[in-house]
Formats: C-alpha cells, sequence, structure tokens
C-alpha cells in the first residue's frame, strides 16, 4: 500500500483500481511509482491519460494538451475499451460528468467517481460509500506496554495513537448532523469537529478546539469513563465499535503538549476582582482557569503540599503521569493563577474569612473522608482505605521506600474490597509493587462493575482476580494484630433498588475464608468535614455534602459556590470539572451583575 | 520553605525543641492543635504538637523526640535551615472553659503539648494543677515553664533522680483522693500512661480528655490511617481529634496500630545510615 493513499483518503483503504466491466487493473509502474492509466475522450479525440494515484484528475498527465477547467467528454478503460461514464450521477462539486471505476478498499470493492474536469477536486465517493468505507474500518486498538512487562513497573500503561492510528480511527467517525456524543459529555466538548481536524491532520487545532470547553484534555483523555458517556452515544456504537474518542482527545492533547504547541493567552480585561478557590483538583482547576482567563486574579489553596488533588494524589502514575498532571498546572502558574499549598481551608482561613478578601469563593474540596465498612476487627494492621493506600504510593511515593521515607504497605496475597476504578487502581499498583496474588472482591456482578470498562480489561490482563458477588463480612488477625484472612460471604442478585442496580443478597451458609495478607478498603468517600467545622451555616444535603444550586452551583452562603465530589459525592474528573465551569460562569455573571446590583440596591434604599 | 529561628537540645539530644517562622499558623493555631511537617522532597509527613505560639513574632514552637529517621534527620539540622512544608494547623482546638480546678498530666514529650493546653486553661481562669513524669531528671522537658504556668507542679521520675519517684498516677491518685473540686483531667503522653491515667480517674468519675497521636498521613481527614475506636465507632483522629474522652477511647487497638512500623521504621533509619 502507498503512503500517499492513506494521507490522501486518510484511511487505509485504497488498494487498486479496476475496470467496472472488465475488471482489469488500472494500475502501472511508471517512474517508480504506482500510476493510474486510462483511455480518454477530449475535444473528439482519444488520448491517453496517466492519473497519479490519488485518483484526482488534478494531477493529469495527458498525450495532449488539457487547459484548466476544461472537461473530458469521455473516459475509457484501456482494456476493455468500454466507456467508464457513469451517467446516474455528477460530480458533487462542479456538476461535470464523472466516470466510474472500482478501488478496492479493505477487501471491499467499492465503486469510486472521478470528476472530469480538469482541476476538480472532488474525491468522488459518493455518501453511502463513504459511510460503507468507514464502518469497515475497526475501531483501532491503542498500543501499550506489554502485559508481563508493565506490572514491574510503575510507567505509563497505553503509548497513546501514532499519527496513523489517529487518522484512521478519526476517519470512522460519521459527522453527524446530531451528534449525540456531544450530549454525552459533561462538558459538551465539540467532538465531531476536532475529529474531523484531526482527520484533516490539523492537530494543533484540534487541540483548539477541545479547549474550547474542556481545558485539560490530556488529563481527560486518560480517565474519562468515555465508554459511558460520549462513546455510549456515539452512532457507530449501534451496530460496531463506536468512535474512540478518549483515545483521539488524548492524542491531540499529547502532540500539543509535546510539539510545544500549547500558548498561554493573554488576559486582556482585568475585572479587578479576586477569586479564592478551594481545592486544587480538577473542580478547582477548571474554576481558576475559566476565572483567570476572565480577567479575575485568582489564588488556588491546597491543602497538601502537592497540587492536582485527586490527580495527584489518587490516580496511580501508570495510569496518568504526574508530569501531566504538573505541565496543565504549570500553565495556569503561567497564566498568572497564585497556588497556595500548604493551606487547610477551615483551619488557617475560614471562609467568612476568605470573603472578607476575595469577592467570591468556590469550594472543590473533594470528598476525602474514606469510608470502612465497620466490620469486626477493621483496625488491625494492614488493613487500609484506599486513600491512605494510594496517597502513600501516589503522594508520598512510598513505592520508592527507603529512597523515600514513607514506608509502602506491602502484601503477598492483597484484597481490595471495592469495583470502582479506585479499586482497580489499588489492585493494579499492588502487583506492580510485589504482590503475587491480587484479588478484588465486589458483592454485585461484572456487569455492575463501576470502573472503566478500560481499566477492569487492563486488570485481568494484568493477572489481577475478581471475586465477584462476594462480601467480606470479618476480618481475622494473626497474633501480631495483622490480617490474616477475611471472611466472606456469597451473595446472588435480587430486586433493582432506588438506584436501579439489582440488590445484592447474601446467601445464607455459602461463608468461606479468604486468605490475605493486606486488604484494601476502596468502597466510595463521604464528606470532609474540616470545612463544615468552621463554617457550620452551610447548607448540607441529606447525605452531608454541600447543598447547592444545580444550575449555578452556588451555596447557601452568598458569593460561595461549591462542585465536584463535595457536591455530589465520589464522581469522576470530568464531572467536577464541569460542575467547576458551571460555578465559574454563574459566579461571572453575578459578579458582574452584582456591581450593577449593589448600585441600584443603594438607589432603593436611599428611596426607603 | 519555613525557617528554623532556634534550635535547642534537651534531654541529652534526645528531645529537640525547634521554633519555626510561620507567621500565618502562629496566628491562628490554638491549644491542641498540632502541625504536619516535611522535612525535604523525599521526606515523610510527620504530625508534630505544637508546645507553643508567638503571634506577634510569627513563631510556633515545636518539641519532638528523636525515634525514627526523619526525627533523626530534624536533629541533624541547624538553626537557619529550611523546613519544606508545614501545615497547619490541624485537628479541633482544645475546648476551653472555665471549669474551675484542671489536673494537667503529661508524661515524656507529652509535656510539650501539656505545656501549650494548661497555659490556655490557664488563661481561661482554670486553678490548674500540674503532673509531669519522665524516666529520669535528664529526661525532663519544661519544668521551669510549667512551674510559672500551673498553680501546683508536682514532678516524678521513674528512678526518683527528680521530685518523687514513681509514676504520674500516684500523685494524680492523691489528689484525686484528697480534692472533690476537680472538675477535669488532661492527660497527655505515652499510651499506657494515657491508659492508667483514665483508668484511675474512671474510679473517681473524673471526666478525663487525652490527645492522641496515632500514625497519619495527611492530617486532613483524607487517609484514615488515623483511625481510633471511640465509643467504639471509628473516629479520625486528625479531624474529630487529636482529643477525646478518655473513657471512651480504645487504647489496646491504638497501641497496636501505632507500633505497625517498627519495622519499616528500622529500614528506613539503616538506608538513611548507609
Amino acid at each position: 500500500m502507498l503512503d500517499h493513499d492513506v494521507k490522501y483518503l486518510k484511511f487505509k483503504t485504497y488498494l487498486n483500481t479496476y475496470c467496472p466491466h472488465c475488471h482489469n487493473s488500472f494500475n502501472v509502474e511508471k517512474k517508480d511509482i504506482n500510476q493510474i492509466a486510462f483511455k480518454a475522450k477530449y475535444k473528439g479525440e482519444e488520448i491517453d491519460l496517466v492519473l497519479s494515484p490519488y485518483l484526482d484528475v488534478f494531477d493529469i498527465e495527458s498525450s495532449a494538451d488539457i487547459q484548466k477547467d476544461e472537461v473530458l467528454d469521455d473516459i475509457i478503460c484501456p482494456h476493455c475499451n468500454k466507456s467508464l461514464l457513469n451517467k446516474e450521477i455528477v460530480c458533487g462539486e462542479c456538476g461535470s460528468p464523472v466516470g466510474e471505476v472500482i478501488i478496492s478498499a479493505l477487501s471491499a470493492l467499492i465503486p469510486f467517481n472521478l470528476c472530469l474536469k480538469y482541476g476538480c477536486e472532488w474525491h468522488g465517493l459518493s455518501k453511502r460509500d463513504e459511510r460503507r468505507i468507514k464502518l469497515k474500518i475497526p475501531r483501532q486498538a491503542m498500543p501499550e506496554q506489554d502485559q508481563t512487562l508493565r506490572v514491574h513497573n510503575h510507567q505509563e500503561v497505553p503509548y497513546g495513537y501514532t499519527t496513523e492510528l489517529a487518522l484512521l480511527e478519526a476517519g470512522r467517525c460519521l459527522q453527524c448532523k446530531n451528534p449525540q456524543c456531544v450530549l454525552g459529555c459533561p462538558v459538551n466538548v465539540p467532538i465531531p469537529e476536532f475529529v474531523a481536524l484531526v482527520a484533516d491532520e490539523k492537530f494543533d487545532e484540534a487541540a483548539k478546539k477541545i479547549k474550547e470547553t474542556n481545558l485539560f484534555p490530556a488529563i481527560c483523555g486518560r480517565v474519562c469513563p468515555q465508554e459511558s458517556q460520549c462513546e455510549a452515544k456515539c452512532i457507530l456504537g449501534h451496530k460496531d465499535d463506536p468512535v474512540a474518542i478518549g483515545r483521539l482527545e488524548r492524542f491531540v492533547a499529547d502532540f500539543e503538549r509535546k510539539m510545544d504547541l500549547v500558548k498561554i493567552p493573554l488576559i486582556k480585561d482585568n475585572t479587578g476582582m479576586k477569586i479564592a478557590v478551594i481545592g486544587s483538583g480538577p473542580g478547582g482547576l477548571t474554576v481558576a482557569a475559566d476565572m483567570r482567563q476572565l480577567g479575575y486574579a485568582v489564588t488556588v489553596f491546597e491543602a497538601l503540599h502537592e497540587t492536582g488533588g485527586v490527580l495527584t494524589y489518587g490516580i496511580p502514575e501508570f495510569r496518568l503521569p504526574k508530569a501531566i498532571v504538573q505541565f496543565e498546572i504549570n500553565f495556569l502558574k503561567e497564566l498568572g493563577v497564585r497556588i497556595e499549598t500548604n493551606m487547610v481551608i477551615g483551619n488557617i482561613h475560614t471562609i467568612d474569612e476568605l470573603l472578607e478578601e476575595f469577592d467570591a469563593v468556590f469550594i472543590g474540596v473533594g470528598a476525602g473522608l474514606p469510608t470502612f465498612m465497620g466490620l469486626e476487627n477493621e483496625s488491625l494492621g494492614n488493613i487500609f482505605s484506599s486513600n491512605e493506600y494510594l496517597t502513600r504510593m501516589n503522594l508520598m511515593k512510598a513505592y520508592r521506600f527507603p529512597e523515600y521515607d514513607t514506608p509502602m504497605p506491602k502484601g503477598h496475597k492483597v484484597t481490595v474490597i471495592g469495583g470502582g476504578n479506585v479499586a482497580m487502581d489499588c489492585a493494579r499498583t499492588a502487583k506492580r509493587t510485589g504482590a503475587d496474588e491480587v484479588t478484588i472482591v465486589y458483592r454485585r456482578s461484572r456487569h455492575e462493575l463501576p470502573a472503566r470498562a478500560e481499566e477492569v480489561h487492563h486488570a485481568e490482563e494484568e493477572g489481577i482476580k475478581f471475586k465477584l458477588l462476594t462480601n467480606p463480612i470479618k476480618y481475622i488477625g494473626t497474633d501480631f494484630n495483622t490480617i490474616k484472612a477475611m471472611e466472606c460471604i456469597k451473595m446472588e442478585l435480587g430486586e433493582p433498588d432506588a438506584s436501579g442496580r439489582r440488590r445484592p443478597v447474601p446467601i445464607e451458609g455459602s461463608n468461606f475464608i479468604l486468605e490475605t495478607d493486606l486488604c484494601i478498603v476502596a468502597v466510595g468517600t463521604g464528606p470532609n468535614p474540616i470545612i463544615f467545622q468552621s463554617t457550620p451555616n452551610l447548607k448540607r444535603n441529606k447525605w452531608g455534602y454541600i447543598d447547592a444550586d444545580p444550575e449555578t452551583n452556588e451555596t447557601s452562603i452568598p458569593f460561595v459556590y461549591a462542585g465536584g465530589d463535595i457536591v455530589t459525592g465520589s464522581a469522576t474528573v470530568i464531572e467536577a470539572m464541569g460542575a467547576g465551569r458551571i460555578a465559574a460562569r454563574a459566579m461571572h455573571a453575578k459578579l458582574m451583575n452584582g456591581k450593577k446590583g449593589t448600585k441600584k440596591d443603594k438607589k432603593e434604599q436611599v428611596k426607603v | 520553605m519555613f525557617q528554623i529561628v532556634r534550635k535547642q537540645e534537651m534531654a541529652k539530644g534526645t528531645i529537640i525543641r525547634f521554633d519555626i517562622s510561620a507567621p500565618l499558623i502562629a496566628k491562628k493555631i490554638k491549644a491542641g492543635q498540632f502541625v504536619i511537617l516535611r522535612v525535604n522532597e523525599t521526606g515523610e509527613r510527620i504530625p508534630l504538637t505544637v508546645a507553643d505560639k508567638d503571634e506577634f513574632a510569627g513563631i510556633i514552637t515545636i518539641i519532638f523526640q528523636v525515634v525514627g529517621k526523619t526525627t533523626a534527620l530534624m536533629r541533624s539540622l541547624k538553626e537557619g535551615d529550611l523546613i519544606k512544608d508545614v501545615v497547619g494547623p490541624l485537628g479541633r482546638a482544645v475546648e476551653m472553659e472555665k471549669v474551675g480546678t484542671v489536673v494537667m498530666v503529661g508524661g515524656g514529650t507529652g509535656v510539650a503539648i501539656l505545656h501549650h493546653v494548661a497555659k490556655a486553661y490557664k488563661e481561661a481562669g482554670n486553678y490548674v494543677i500540674g503532673i509531669m513524669g519522665s524516666r529520669d531528671k535528664e529526661m525532663l522537658i519544661l519544668e521551669n515553664e510549667m512551674e510559672q504556668i500551673c498553680d501546683e507542679l508536682i514532678i516524678t521520675t521513674d528512678d526518683g533522680s527528680f521530685g518523687i519517684r514513681g509514676f504520674v498516677t500516684q500523685p494524680l491518685e492523691k489528689y484525686l483522693g484528697e480534692r472533690d473540686d476537680i472538675k477535669l483531667v488532661y492527660a497527655i503522653g505515652p499510651i499506657i500512661m494515657m491508659k492508667n491515667v483514665v483508668k484511675l480517674t474512671g474510679k473517681y468519675k473524673v471526666k478525663t480528655m487525652v490527645s492522641l497521636n496515632p500514625i497519619m498521613i495527611d492530617g486532613t481527614g483524607m487517609c484514615g490511617g488515623c483511625r481510633v475506636k471511640v465509643d467504639n465507632k471509628t473516629q479520625f483522629c486528625c479531624v474529630d481529634g487529636p482529643d477525646f474522652d478518655g473513657s471512651k477511647v480504645d487504647f489496646d487497638e491504638l497501641m497496636n496500630r501505632n507500633s505497625l512500623y517498627m519495622k519499616e521504621e528500622k529500614d528506613s533509619l539503616l538506608f538513611s545510615i548507609r
């Protein structure tokens, strides 16, 4: 296959050209390059015609002198001398007559129409056939680290698309008129537009397109659960696999970063107002970037010594390299966002104190409080919350103990309780740090696993065992107060509960003992109490999270906004970003109107 | 970066006092609250209670015993050196009110925190009785400072080299027996000491607050490593504590949890020596 075929048709489809009547090939080898030879009629005379392999009349080479914009009368097969003219259709661009040849693409023969006007660049693939070709391209897999090697290192597992793979995958997009994928995205990334730009090899512009609504595509491309968001809505997905939107997103973001094409926008209109953002996780970073670009002075307060929130302490290096997170944060710093680490808001400054200094506050502190199951002997050694385990590993780099001072929790038979992304992260981290056997214990069935499909797949590839429909009921300790085993019970799925998922019901008498010397509890998180301790007037919902107006994300305290897990409970990175965006918009609107509003209020007061 | 403005070695160099320049924390920190400190890029986060503060000079005082790698590293720091991260204030402050007569019991380095809490109780207008214990005369810290704060101060040493020979529980029992106006006992020190104090005050039905020091990573309620069982419920020391009603704390469990990393601590120390 020729390289420029790929370039021209944007997918590796076109191999050979044939006459529709005698099925002989038009391809000839001339000047060391594959070309396509026809006979043609021009101004009543029969001439020889050679086209470039692009099947483009613009690249004509003929025995007669044909001027630009002139049209051939006919095009004839040199083997059977029959006319190739397709009388049923005309050129979609200029209305000239077209010839029809057959091209072989993806082991199928497809009619391909050729405009007979010199200079017309119409590709001539009818919409229907274009669609047919696209449907034939399979979803492209991402090259990734070998599964036997990767369990011994902490480097990222997928390498990302190559340019060729990205073009091929982008070529699959049907460019729907009413794109459903956009509706599936919490921040409504203009997906068909950016995919089209990828197909046109305008990767830089594609990245800019995504950044119109999503500031951190390199992160979202890696950690979003696309299969339940944009890709779940892809029309292609009805019959075939959906377009790999996340992988393309990741590709363009990486391209932009690696080619050093990220530009720092100029902040034009300074509003003179100040915004405080609490928490430097995905929600906080989005608010900071949005508000800074709107001309506000933004200060981000982070409780830990490292910025990034869950992106730094939670998601492991092999899934989201920390260099990428720091790159995005550096981008914010260059925008002029001030970031203060080691600041536990609630203790060092209360919300009320912040409101004295800042015009608005955004709370994006996440749902950081770990949940335990309340089982017997929960205080045994080597039972960790997923938060502690991941914090030790990712934030404190315990896997490099003793080079780093924080001790690494080690186990030979590791058990992880839970079925979400966090559980997968813990299990895969344990595998990488020398566990012989890692088992995920989840009380529902495979179908209900809340983790991203890709993570489950990767975990399985890495040899992580799944004990589904199983629930722990008791921990059993050694004489040295560390865990030795776990008593579990088998479950079965009963009637659907309020969340629509089938409720797991224990099967009586099915208890069994699962040996384990390190247990990680990844069963969700709750709201961190620090902010509430100093701000009792912040209204909370029945689950203890902040009660925020879904339209604006404003809390019960005026000019205090909240978003992300502290409002919704454990959710995704992109949902936190979406919430941040809503809050930023509402904040901007209110602060802009607020100015007028206060004047008005003052006038009214005077009247009274 | 936070600068060490003053360093003082106490108890034969096993206990170190740092005055650290941290104006914001100094302004906010209250008795009973603690800070988390990370010495350098590869360091671990260790919780340290604050023994004193100077709001106007912007200085907090931390006192720590050299027990592991990080504290050994901290001992090697000099005046003027920088500490990478200091986070605080963390934990809930001691609820300070005038209750009448309070007994402050401290053991070992626990006296450092006791000093800050006793000072606050004194300022709140209470009659403060101090009981502080140590292994021997050399290991005593802050006895002069405590002397100034407390209305009465009893010092015990295990070997009798200073003050009364014996444990802090002996003078405490005497006080509890003699005085019936003791409204509150506040105990800080080794877990075994706090356990015994609570056992004793339980007999006399006197409310006892203890300040716990479990293993901790982030100190902001995130990791759950500092979980302790209080009143049979799991509580997180960093956000629900560090002060709890001593009669409800499961000390045995706390003791078990605090000894979990002995081996790693040794490995880490050996690595740093090598």
